[in-house]
């Protein structure tokens, strides 16, 4: 049905991906507006050209061909290219930046969700980011571009943000991003070989395309592509990331067997927009993005299969080229504050949830201090295509957690309620005690009314355990012992990272007792102990509580014993995504770090990249379930794991902080 | 021996072994010989009476009880055969083959059927690893995702041993702070098979996709308890979380009669802080501190797994449960042995 539908409306150059139905009421979008529901909101990019120049590119798709083929063949293409999907999702300028504006459909479609999942997974293990982006001022741009002849495309880029929802669901996601935007040909090419799913993609395609088309002349006729090239690139990623997470509207639904197409899309969308994203296959994609990339970054040979929705890099390789070009006077080169936080992020100086927020806040905030708005533009829009592209660099250094997420959320939120009419002094005043506040209230404050609650909790004779580094415990382990209480902690460590030893210096000279053991002794240890305090990077929504790996080992052993196990974790952190175990979304380090063993000269991992039998996998985070926590300390008191949802519905109702 | 290093709690056991088998062997010759056993180890007796000193001939009277000590029995059996190493018990066998001669053909016999029991053990103890590898196949199927910790050399003979017939994965945990879980990795890996290394935290994380965890004992405990490389505990209790079968391959020769009554402490050994801690990091924290309180570093060795979170043994002699192992004790040891002076 859908070739007879599409017969007459679309032309060679549709290219589906993914199946959409006419309505887009696929069965498969339900899945996808859940998803975009993860994505939270429609972020619709504020940029509103970005899907023209994109579509411009598409032409290109003729790699989409091979791959769009939504048959097993095609799939398995895309399985190839998965690797490198991921790799480009992280490119922040560009994988944000080409991530959206992949209207590839085909291999598009594909590459945007996983582009867009990546990405969101980066930036917040949670689709932080692709919900900042989209806030109120994506809906608002949205809602603007959906008035115009744009909507198709905007759809079309929504649907490819959409399909950012989650990397993991991979095929999907890509698909919906992709469909709208990808290139005629792609959906051509695609067409075919798509089954009837994609027949359907195509028909609604194929008039989103005539309207792009059209759109796109009379965005060229009307603007320089060249001067706003460095913005438009960077808007229209972001115009087509917070597309694609408002794609539910339109959303073409891409059938999650398109996991192939993910690669091609990517792949289109590389060729529509200055393509960040490596694709190994496609080698003139790879130099490609590669020129355009502002850091480098070369995909680890190994890679663990069932991490492929997440993306990997070989560390130390952007270090070089992050450097080389900090001197380049490029009009989407970051801040030089933001620069230095990333060049942080990325050697592991700035470690941890709050410091991490709080370093990125400060960029920000000099950022907007020495923001000017340039002619004909407004100060709404274009300071949060400026945002995008800054958070966008930090991600490629390192991806966003949960915390910097929230933040830039909210900051975005406050950047689209800024009244049109005030001046920009103001204006930049306005925002910059936001971030004051936020920062003061939202992390200085109730750290220090965490610390006051938890300390109750500690009494004299008792036997302390914690994990890792958490900057609130170690706040309330200090102030106990101020109080005078005599107690003595355990410090548990783990590998690679080894954060455990920082906090072990920290106590030992404020002369807390202490015992430092690593995380496989913790059964012995454990009929010791009588309180866990344990911090945590978030809770989501369903009680989980995300935090650095080896937490769930503890909390299980401390559950199996009997020994209450305290969270000490700000509001601020908490996430309304949900996620049932560790695998879904997560941050994969280093797997070098794994090789070399304190204290020993060799390791017998030596090159054990050349194995491909093979893998090393460093996981950064995981999921604790809710039934092994006993209490959440929070600023607003100490509740049970229960209560998250609650505490998120009622007192984060506004982005208002 | 056992004093020397009481956790090798093998040793003890092959010792009790080998008691048991000369019980066992003696209980059989008298049991043999009933109407006229009376009179034959008597007749036994007085002959040993008359060669053997004062001692000997107490040692003899009390032989003639249904229930001879051990003393006794062995008593014209050299030494060597007493300890229960491979290659004493060797000599041992060549020594009471030259003695032979001495003795009378009732003792003769019992040391020979004990020789034989002894030459048997010794072959058992080479050999279980091909008798657990055996099992294998049942166990492990296509596409499964195993997960194990540290280094167990009856674990890589029973993954290779599947792997000839199977194509399946293996996730491997370091095995801190000895790291073996790298060379297994490595030796897997070298073999063909999918191997990936984890760090010992991220266990709880990976095992939701997990299909089965296999792990070598160091001993089992009477009553089903499992003492294993340290992390294990941790394993078997994500295990149980995820309902993910725990697999405890273990020989015969590590099944041990005794109860565990405070592993951690009682049963374990405390390695060197510096596995865990440079000296060098160590010192450093210290700088900052006034020194005040002695900071502990704990090293444990061996990690003790109650019994009801291990799902099966797999022994030389096939797969049992945890509740089945004192039954196994009753068959391979001796009660008067369980505690050995």
């Amino acid at each position: 049905m859908d070739s007879r539908r599409r017969a007459p409306v679309i032309g060679p150059k549709v290219r589906q991906v993914g199946f959409v139905t006419p309505n887009a009421d696929s069965p498969g979008e339900g899945v996808m507006e859940k998803e975009a529901g993860n994505l939270t909101t429609n972020s619709p990019t504020p940029v509103t050209i970005a899907p023209t120049r994109p579509v411009i590119e598409i032409p290109h798709s003729l790699k989409a061909d091979p791959v769009a083929v939504p048959s097993p063949s095609h799939r398995r293409g895309n399985e190839v290219d998965i690797p490198s999907a991921p790799t480009a999702s992280y490119n922040p300028n560009d994988s944000v930046l080409d991530g959206s504006s992949l209207p590839s459909s085909k291999g598009g479609s594909t590459i945007n969700d996983v582009y867009g999942s990546l990405v969101s997974e980066s930036v917040a293990e949670s689709s932080p980011l692709g919900r900042p982006t989209g806030s109120t001022v994506g809906a608002f741009a949205e809602r603007v571009k959906q008035k115009t002849s744009d909507s198709a495309i905007g759809s079309a880029v929504i649907d490819g943000g959409v399909a950012s929802g989650k990397p993991g669901k991979g095929s999907k996601a890509n698909n919906r991003g992709i469909p709208a935007l990808s290139s005629s040909d792609a959906k051509s090419s695609e067409a075919p070989a798509d089954g009837s799913k994609p027949l359907k993609e195509r028909t609604s395609k194929a008039e989103r395309r005539a309207k792009q088309e059209a759109d796109r002349a009379a965005k060229l006729a009307g603007k320089g592509t060249g001067g706003g090239a460095g913005g438009d690139p960077n808007a229209q990623t972001k115009n087509s990331k917070g597309k694609k997470d408002n794609a539910p509207e339109k959303k073409s639904v891409q059938a999650p067997e398109k996991k192939g197409s993910d690669k091609s899309s990517e792949n289109q969308k590389k060729k529509e927009v200055p393509a960040p994203r490596l694709q190994f296959d496609d080698k003139e994609r790879v130099a490609k993005s590669k020129r355009r990339s502002l850091v480098e970054q070369t995909e680890t040979k190994n890679r663990v299969e069932l991490f492929r929705h997440l993306p990997q890099f070989v560390y130390g390789t952007q270090l070089p080229s992050l450097e080389a070009k900090f001197f380049q006077d490029d009009a989407m080169h970051p801040h030089p504050a933001v620069y230095q936080v990333g060049l942080q992020y990325l050697t592991g100086d700035i470690v941890g949830g709050n410091a991490r927020c709080v370093a990125m806040l400060m960029a920000l905030r000099s950022m907007i201090i020495d923001y000017e708005t340039p002619p004909e533009k407004t100060l709404v829009r274009d300071l949060v295509t400026r945002t995008n592209n800054h958070v966008n660099f930090l991600i490629t250094c390192r991806p966003l957690s949960i915390s910097m997420g929230n933040a830039i959320r909210l900051l975005k939120a406050k950047i689209a309620k800024l009244d049109p009419s005030l001046p920009e002094a103001e204006a930049k005043a306005s925002l910059i005690a936001d971030i004051d506040t936020f920062m003061l209230e939202k992390i200085v404050f109730a750290d220090k009314e965490i610390v006051k609650h938890a300390v109750t909790k500690i009494r004299d004779g008792d036997v302390v355990l914690t994990h890792g580094y958490s900057s609130v415990v170690e706040m309330i382990l200090v102030r106990a012992k101020e109080m005078g209480k005599k107690f003595r902690v355990v410090v548990i460590d783990s590998r690679p990272k080894l954060e455990g030893r920082r906090l072990l210096r920290s106590l030992l000279s404020k002369d807390i007792h202490c015992t430092y053991t690593h995380t496989n002794a913790v059964p012995y240890i454990m009929q010791e102990v009588t309180r866990v305090f344990l911090g945590a990077a978030s809770v989501l929504a369903n009680g989980t509580v995300y935090a650095r790996v080896g937490t769930a080992c503890v909390a299980m052993v401390a559950h199996s014993c009997g020994v209450p196990v305290m969270i000490c974790c700000e509001t601020y952190k908490f996430h309304e995504r949900v996620q049932l175990d560790s695998i879904t979304s997560n941050e994969l380090g280093d797997p070098d770090a794994l090789v070399k063993v304190a204290g020993r000269k060799e390791s017998a991992l030596e090159g054990w990249a050349d194995n491909e039998h093979l893998q090393l996998l460093n996981l950064t985070y995981d999921a604790t379930p809710a039934d092994y926590v006993s209490m959440i300390i929070t600023e607003l008191g100490m509740v049970p794991p229960t209560s998250v949802p609650v505490i998120l519905r009622e007192y984060r109702k506004e982005p208002a902080v | 021996m056992i004093a020397a290093n009481p956790i090798e709690l093998a040793v003890g056991n092959m010792v009790r072994r080998v008691l048991h088998i000369i019980r066992e062997e003696d209980v059989s010759l008298t049991s043999s010989a009933i109407p006229g056993v009376s009179v034959e180890s008597d007749d036994d007796e007085s002959d040993s009476k008359s060669s053997y000193s004062a001692a000997a001939i107490a040692a003899a009277n009390r032989s003639a009880l249904r229930a001879p000590s051990l003393h006794n029995l062995l008593e014209s059996i050299p030494d060597p055969v007493k300890t229960p190493e491979a290659p004493a018990a060797s000599v041992g066998d060549s020594d009471s083959k030259s003695r032979s001669g001495d003795r009378n053909s009732v003792s003769w016999k019992l040391k020979h059927n004990v020789i034989e029991g002894i030459t048997e053990l010794l072959q058992d103890l080479d050999d279980y690893h091909t008798h657990v590898a055996e099992q294998a196949l049942e166990h492990i199927h296509q596409n499964e995702v195993i997960l194990t910790l540290g280094r167990s050399r009856s674990l890589l003979k029973f993954l290779l041993e599947a792997k000839k017939k199977r194509s399946f994965q293996v996730v491997v945990a370091e095995g801190a702070p000895r790291y073996q879980g790298h060379t297994l990795a490595k030796e897997l890996a070298e073999k063909g098979l999918q191997t990936t290394v984890i760090t010992d935290s991220a266990v709880f994380a990976m095992i939701s996709r997990v299909n089965m965890v296999i792990i070598g004992a160091h001993a089992v405990m009477a009553n089903g308890g499992v003492l294993a490389p340290v992390g294990m505990h941790m394993v078997a209790l994500a295990a149980r979380r995820h309902a993910v079968p725990f697999v405890v391959l273990a020989g015969v020769h590590k099944l041990c009669p005794q109860y565990p009554h405070k592993p951690y402490t009682l049963l374990n050994d405390m390695k060197s802080p510096a596995e865990v801690v440079e000296f060098g990091e160590l010192s450093e924290c210290f700088a900052a501190g006034t020194g005040d309180h002695t900071t502990y570093v704990v090293n444990p060795t061996f990690d003790y797994i109650p019994p009801d979170l291990v799902s099966i043994f797999i022994t030389d002699t096939g797969g049992h449960n945890p509740s089945y192992v004192y039954r196994l004790i009753a068959e391979y040891y001796s009660p008067e042995d369980y505690f050995l002076q």
